[in-house]
């Protein structure tokens, strides 16, 4: 019933060939190309509307692009159950009655037969991630009474039951405060370790310049893709967020202040 | 006083229709129940709604054709059932019209064909009275077990799939990366509230078919945050409800449909304002412990 798909190591892990998104007669993504290895951190950065949670669907196999193709390991990646979607926490309807672990263990559902209950395999699964985001014991925790850090923690240990090795965060530091925000990026950087591959939605610059090995500028097409030096230069900012980003430059240094934050996201 | 009581009690199921009412609403009360869980968690109360309706042309057509065989009506309001939720599911994806948009055109638009087919035969209108309210006392041998297979094949198929329609009501874009069968789910879904809806006309009737599907499962929602706690609870205020209200309607002589949806709302009432007592109670204690 469920797709297994063989992973060809030798190949990156997620290709991008000519990607192109139309919703309706509207571009949303136009001639996206590019590719990943594994264990990058990647920000995605983007104005609202850039595309980003659209980017992040083809990517994830959910919306069949336009046009061109997306492969992982290789094969098509709507076959592969190894990547994980962590949506906008607030797209989730958080008095649905399920315990932290309930959420946890639906990463597994694919490998899970019917009736009978999850064996050992999927209870050792559910407890390594969960030890992982340091949330054991929280696990009989209903999902609402969670702080905001602990619910991206929780998805973040639900990709991890899953056996995902691509994970799409889609803004998953709007609306935490600083502390929370650092835990999410410490553990960012452990997973790294794990060699989980990470593309994150993210709004703040700074952030992205400071936690991920590479920066990806999205404003509809491919604006620039590298290191945070090459990426997130005064002219390439201004090409990805036009008026919207507001320069201040000093000699060689320039800040910049995104005025198109944040919460709701785009679709 | 004992004796007294227990004769109460007694003495209407020495009535053979009384009994077979009993089992029937008890029945229908679980299945209802069960798929109730998930009408609430999923907002689709509007759709269980509007598809009760949309039963009646069916109902009404079966009539023409095959008169007052009960047996057969069933079988006219499952297949309407079951096409009128594989088209609502169909007409809004297919659309940029909202769901419930899609729902409100075939609802309204069903039953007012029902009521047209009604009009043109005067005579079996009061009959038809059963299909809009409810006739638990005239349920047969044959219904009940109608209702027994269907509401085992409703309840055996949530059981199978129980994990994976959870995935997909709570988060059907975790369902779409770990391939489940997404499409499938989502029109089983409709096709298991179809029959339940099938199933529960004789008892509740088209009118107050949604009470049942919404009520006690929003009852036991209000009670625990864990879901299979919640579908035991909303079976038990259904199972409940059925009996306590089959007998008010058998001493009061109020209709039995309505009798069992108001203690359901009962139950309801008391639930929210323990509920909302328990909240302005902690909320004062946290105020005076500050």
């Amino acid at each position: 019933m469920y797709p297994k798909i063989q992973h060809d190591v030798d190949q990156p892990i997620l290709d991008l060939k000519q990607i192109s998104v139309k919703l309706g007669d509207h571009p949303v993504l136009e001639n996206i190309t590019f590719h990943l290895h594994v264990g990058e951190r990647v920000a995605v950065l983007g104005p609202n509307g850039a595309g980003k949670s659209t980017l992040f669907k083809v990517i994830a196999g959910v919306l069949p692009p336009t046009s061109g193709e997306v492969n992982v390991y290789g094969s098509t990646s709507s076959r592969h159950t190894c990547i994980a979607y962590i949506p906008q926490r607030t797209q989730v309807d958080w008095h649905f009655p399920v315990s932290v672990y309930d959420v946890v263990m639906m990463g597994r559902t694919a490998k899970m037969k019917p009736l009978v209950p999850p064996g050992k395999n999927h209870q050792i699964a559910v407890k390594h991630a969960l030890e992982t985001v340091e949330m054991q014991d929280l696990a009989c925790r209903q999902i609402s009474q969670l702080s905001g850090g602990q619910q991206q923690r929780m998805f973040i240990a639900r990709a991890l039951a899953q056996e995902a090795e691509l994970m799409l965060m889609d803004e998953p530091l709007a609306g935490l405060d600083d502390p929370a925000q650092e835990e999410l990026l410490l553990l960012m950087e452990k997973l790294e370790k794990e060699r989980v591959t990470i593309m994150t939605a993210t709004h703040d610059l700074d952030q992205a310049a400071r936690h991920f090995n590479r920066i990806l500028l999205l404003n509809r097409h491919l604006i620039r893709f590298g290191s945070s030096q090459k990426v997130l230069t005064a002219e390439n900012l201004k090409i990805a967020y036009g008026g919207r980003l507001r320069m201040i430059e000093d000699g060689d240094n320039f800040m910049a202040l995104d005025n198109s934050c944040c919460e709701g996201g785009e679709e | 006083m004992i004796a007294s009581l227990l004769s109460w009690i007694i003495q209407p199921m020495t009535y053979g229709f009384m009994q077979r009412g009993l089992a029937a609403s008890v029945l229908v009360g679980i299945i209802c129940a069960v798929i109730g869980a998930f009408i609430v968690l999923r907002g689709m109360a509007f759709f269980g709604d509007a598809l009760s309706h949309t039963i009646l042309p069916g109902v009404a057509v079966g009539y023409l054709v095959s008169g007052n065989a009960r047996g057969s009506l069933f079988w006219w309001a499952l297949g309407t059932a079951i096409v009128s939720a594989l088209g609502i599911g169909a007409i809004s994806k297919r659309t940029h019209l909202r769901e419930d948009t899609s729902i409100g055109i075939v609802f309204a638009g069903m039953f007012a064909l029902g009521i047209a087919l009604i009009s043109t035969v005067r005579s079996y209108a009061v009959d038809l009275s059963h299909f809009l309210f409810g006739d638990v006392l005239g349920v047969s041998s044959g219904d009940l077990i109608t209702i027994l297979i269907f509401g085992a094949v409703v309840l055996i198929a949530i059981w199978l799939f129980y994990r994976q329609l959870i995935v997909v009501s709570f988060d059907p874009l975790l369902a779409a990366t770990l391939r489940l069968p997404a499409k499938f789910l989502n029109n089983l879904l409709l096709v298991l509230i179809a029959i339940t809806v099938a199933v529960s006309l004789q008892i509740v009737g088209v009118a107050l078919m949604v009470a049942m599907l919404v009520t006690p499962a929003a009852t036991a929602y209000l009670m625990t945050d864990r879901l299979p706690r919640m579908m035991l609870l909303s079976a038990l205020v259904a199972v409940i409800s059925s009996i306590v209200g089959l007998y008010i309607s058998f001493y009061l002589s109020i209709s039995s449909g309505a009798a069992v949806v108001l203690i359901c709302t009962v139950f309801f009432v008391i639930t929210w304002t323990i509920q909302n007592l328990k909240k302005q109670l902690d909320r004062s204690r946290a105020k005076s412990s500050l």
